[in-house]
């Protein structure tokens, strides 16, 4: 089935089994394996991606489902040398171990600081109807879907919070 | 996954007429569940029909001062919309205890509702099951049953509806209005949308193949206090053991039944002065299942109803 879709700013016209996961065409058909296949049903996080700017499990959907969408995967978060915030920001407090998990974080992370900026709620949100602050309960309840199996945990933390800093 | 033909929906009349057309065909939306199904091939559908640009993603206050939630609005939009924050805090509570951002970002409020069991067994295609293959057998009535129906299971199934939406709409008093490919429009309370597994635990709901839900719509949030609480195995991102959603005198309990719960014999306790122990006490006296996880429900629903009064639950 014909498809166009946008990823990291290329157009791409391809032509998939309708049963191909987005997360498969990208690691598969576009060659783009920064993008994790854990699960692959939605549990671990690791395939996560943004399309149009909103963080999804890229395994959980169609490739056919994103004709004309925008997706933007790990590899597409720098700028040429210079890393995205989110990415230096898990350098800067080694946020990973193994690192299997860390393309579907710092995209997760990278959503994550643009719904804060939206001030959309969490669980972890006192006050539905104030502005959301980003506490450490925030980040752990909005990060609850990237699994890390080293349990870098405290470093992952640490990173989301250096890099919402930075965003600020 | 099975092969199966997929088709984009140019419009809802397209849509159902697709589905009225293609025996066994599947509308998809988010796909969070289904997709994940299909996977598993507990799910087997010849072909999926694309419902996910149709335009009906709007959240819009209604003539009778409640709102209509179109039925393909995201999870995230719904909890995040600043109607049901200030007005229907614990449906906003409910939506945003379930899954993962990830997943709320993607899912659907008419996918929400047509979400199918996580029972392990249902789950585990290898286990006799009734409501996967009719006539099977249930493994869950002798298995792992922490998650199992206390109210309106049968001997067929004990699978429990996982949706905590669901029970904070039907706290509401919300209806899901659908249409068929002949025109005609249905609105169903989202309390019975779900059927009791009786007989046929493989048929989830009283919709016809060619029925689509179009909208949720919420009355106007009853006087009195809102609250919301999910009890789970983990501080994130796991089903409910249990869950209570309150609205006013209204309580609703979830993840103890195939459908929403509501908890009608505490609100009668309740509206006969009662307090919240006692009303809770009164709705698990025809609780059917292992008495800790009945305990368990009790409490809680007490908590959240005395929560909901002091005002401090949502």
């Amino acid at each position: 089935m014909l498809t166009t879709i946008r990823v990291n700013g290329v157009d791409h016209d391809v032509d998939v089994d309708p049963r191909t996961s987005l997360l498969d065409l990208l690691r598969e058909g576009l060659d783009l394996k920064g993008t994790k296949k854990g699960c692959d049903h939605g549990q671990c996080g690791a395939c996560t991606v943004l399309v149009n700017g909103v963080r999804i499990n890229a395994c959980l959907s169609l490739a056919v489902m994103h004709d004309g969408d925008a997706v933007l995967t790990v590899e597409g978060l720098a700028s040429g040398e210079l890393l995205h915030p989110v990415q230096q920001a898990f350098l800067t407090e080694d946020a990973f171990q193994c690192g299997y998990c860390t393309p579907g974080q710092i995209c997760s992370a990278v959503g994550l600081l643009a719904e804060v900026a939206a001030g959309q709620p969490s669980e972890a949100t006192a006050d539905l109807d104030g502005p959301v602050t980003l506490t450490d309960a925030e980040i752990r309840e909005r990060m609850s879907g990237n699994i890390c199996r080293c349990s870098a945990y405290p470093q992952i933390l640490a990173a989301v919070r250096r890099a919402a800093g930075a965003a600020a | 996954m099975k092969p199966f033909a997929f088709e984009r929906a140019r419009d809802v009349d397209h849509a159902l007429s697709l589905a009225a057309a293609s025996p066994g065909a599947r509308f998809l939306a988010g796909g969070t569940n289904l997709l994940d199904l299909m996977k598993l091939e507990i799910e087997q559908p010849p072909r999926l029909i694309d419902v996910g640009r149709l335009p009906l993603a709007d959240i819009a206050e209604t003539a009778a001062g409640g709102l209509r939630i179109g039925a393909l609005a995201t999870n995230t939009a719904v909890a995040s919309d600043p109607k049901v924050r200030r007005r229907y805090p614990a449906l906003a509570r409910a939506i945003l205890a379930g899954g993962s951002v990830q997943l709320r970002n993607k899912a659907t409020v008419g996918g929400n509702l047509m979400q199918r069991t996580r029972c392990p067994y249902f789950m585990d295609a290898a286990k006799p099951c009734n409501k996967r293959l009719p006539g099977s057998g249930c493994s869950a009535m002798e298995g792992l049953s922490s998650t199992l129906a206390l109210f309106g299971a049968s001997e067929m199934c004990i699978a429990v509806s996982p949706s905590d939406m669901s029970v904070a709409l039907a706290a509401f008093d919300a209806v899901a209005e659908t249409v068929r490919a002949d025109g005609s429009v249905q609105r169903r309370s989202v309390e019975t949308l779900h059927r009791l597994p009786g007989e046929a635990p493989q048929v989830d709901t009283d919709l016809a193949p060619d029925e689509l839900i179009l909208a949720v719509e919420l009355p106007p949030p009853p006087e009195g206090g809102q609250a919301w609480r999910k009890v789970r195995a983990r501080a994130s991102y796991t089903g409910a053991l249990a869950s209570v959603a309150v609205a006013g005198d209204r309580v609703a309990l979830g993840a103890v039944a195939a459908r929403p719960w509501r908890a009608r014999a505490a609100e009668s306790a309740l509206a006969d002065g009662a307090s919240p122990a006692e009303a809770a006490a009164a709705e698990l006296a025809s609780a059917e299942g292992e008495d800790g996880r009945k305990a368990l429900v009790r409490r809680l629903a007490a908590d959240v109803i005395r929560q909901a009064r002091e005002g401090v639950g949502s």
